[in-house]
């Protein structure tokens, strides 16, 4: 059992900031994220997009952003379950909470911040007759461990960076990869092009382009899968896996049973503290609303502040609190580092 | 006057008309969610970097429209529901030649 002080659900720009918020207030953080790297969709999606309204910042990568908030955050040292997805919620009698994830891992803590932008995020799944039946039973939506494919024969669809990066990897330690794209063209780094080209034409992969995979076949387990090839030419192919790889997209999911008001896909809370309809677990940055929210980076951060002001009431009964300026009182990590301000120094000159 | 007015047929079939500024840089995936048309969390998802395809459409009018940058077209190479007038309304920006323009919101996926 993980024990923290705040439980943070989804580590975004929002939960790291959260972090560094709380670790003034003597607070210890945790974060669970579905995602197997902290950064949410600044990492996923768009590491290399510029953003322009980070005050201070007049431009910055998303990707720089989230290894800023990471080495801001980093001296309060932040607990991390990532790829793993908060599932269920228990609330004890003693007031605190346990939070257990899809692979069973459990956090408990008095304080939870929900952080989780739009969701957690899912992979898309093809519109396919029967491929409920044979998920984990020869298709696959997400590699985890590579060595399940050793020595088997592997087709994926996609045509980003993780179909090319994938059937790059694959390459070496499957009988077959077979790579199945809707175009000719691919949406990836140049070089994982090119490598998969080379791939290609010393006969280490097949690419099959312009192709869609239509049938699923199989008693129990996945066999075959028939794929239509430029319209019109259906073929028939013999495989013992079908890994689709057609990006991820956020779900609100298990959060949505967990009794919140919901409103607009988000989860209602008050604007003072941005507690929600549960006492104790706050919901802060994209997955809120309030009126004249606006999902914005800038107002995630004012509203994980604010946040840690109750939090800190909450688990620190009949202690006053006073807002203490980083100009003033420096920062004093929980790994022993020390950060402040040069003194002035004072000198008289004696003549 | 600076508003056009659009046609937009939501997922369920039902029809909106509405008023389209052409004065604010705004595109059709933002037309459609300031009308609140679909819920949120199902329409533009990625914000509008053609990065999703939460926000495709159909285009059911005639109008000629600008053709596709390759971040679009690569991203509805991978996008479901697919057809011939699909496009990602976060790509088509609100200008006047679009008056009268019709549009259906493709299936969530």
């Amino acid at each position: 059992m993980i024990k923290t002080d705040i439980l943070i659900i989804g580590a975004g720009p929002t939960g790291l900031f959260a972090v560094f918020e709380a670790g003034l207030l003597k607070m210890k953080c945790h974060l669970i994220d579905a995602l197997a790297q902290p950064g949410g969709q600044c990492a996923e999606i768009y590491p290399k997009k510029p953003i322009y309204d980070i005050p201070g910042f007049p431009e910055i990568l998303a990707g720089e952003l989230v290894d800023n908030l990471m080495s801001q955050c980093k001296q309060f040292e932040p607990g991390f379950t990532l790829g793993e997805r908060a599932d269920k919620l228990e609330k004890l009698d003693d007031g605190s909470f346990i939070v257990t994830t899809n692979k069973g891992t459990k956090h408990k803590s008095k304080i939870i911040a929900i952080a989780g932008g739009l969701g957690s995020f899912e992979p898309r799944k093809p519109i396919l007759e029967n491929l409920q039946k044979y998920e984990d039973n020869g298709v696959d939506y997400m590699i985890k461990d590579p060595q399940k494919f050793k020595d088997k024969s592997v087709i994926i669809a996609g045509g980003g960076d993780s179909a090319l990066d994938w059937t790059i990897f694959l390459a070496d330690i499957c009988k077959s990869v077979t790579l199945i794209h809707r175009r000719n063209e691919f949406r990836g780094a140049l070089d994982s092009v090119d490598k998969v080209i080379e791939l290609k034409d010393k006969n280490k992969v097949n690419v099959i382009t312009p192709a869609e995979v239509e049938k699923l076949h199989g008693d129990k387990k996945l066999e075959k899968i028939t794929i239509r090839i430029n319209q019109d030419n259906v073929k028939e192919i013999s495989t013992d896996f079908f890994i689709p790889l057609f990006g991820l997209s956020p779900k609100l999911g298990p959060l949505s049973e967990w009794g919140f008001d919901i409103e607009k896909n988000a989860i209602k809370v008050d604007t003072f503290d941005y507690q929600t309809n549960i006492p104790g677990i706050f919901a802060i940055g994209d997955i809120n609303t309030y009126k004249g929210k606006l999902k914005l980076i800038l107002c995630g951060f004012h509203e994980a502040t604010l946040m840690c002001q109750s939090a800190y009431k909450i688990l620190n009964p009949g202690k006053n609190l006073i807002l203490k300026y980083t100009t003033v009182s420096g920062v004093h990590g929980f790994d022993g580092s020390k950060k402040e301000a040069e003194k002035s120094v004072v000198k008289s000159i004696n003549s | 006057m600076t508003d056009i007015s659009i046609t937009i047929k939501d997922r369920t079939g039902k029809i909106h008309s509405v008023n389209a500024p052409t004065d604010m840089s705004m595109n059709l995936m933002e037309l459609v969610k300031s009308y609140e048309i679909e819920d949120e969390g199902t329409i533009g998802t990625c914000g509008g970097m053609a990065m999703c395809a939460s926000c495709q459409c159909y285009i059911l009018s005639e109008h000629q429209l600008k053709e596709m940058g390759d971040d679009e077209e690569a991203m509805l190479s991978e996008a479901f529901f697919v057809k011939e007038n699909s496009r990602l309304s976060c790509q088509i920006f609100i200008t006047k030649d679009l008056d009268g323009l019709e549009f259906e919101i493709a299936p969530a996926s």
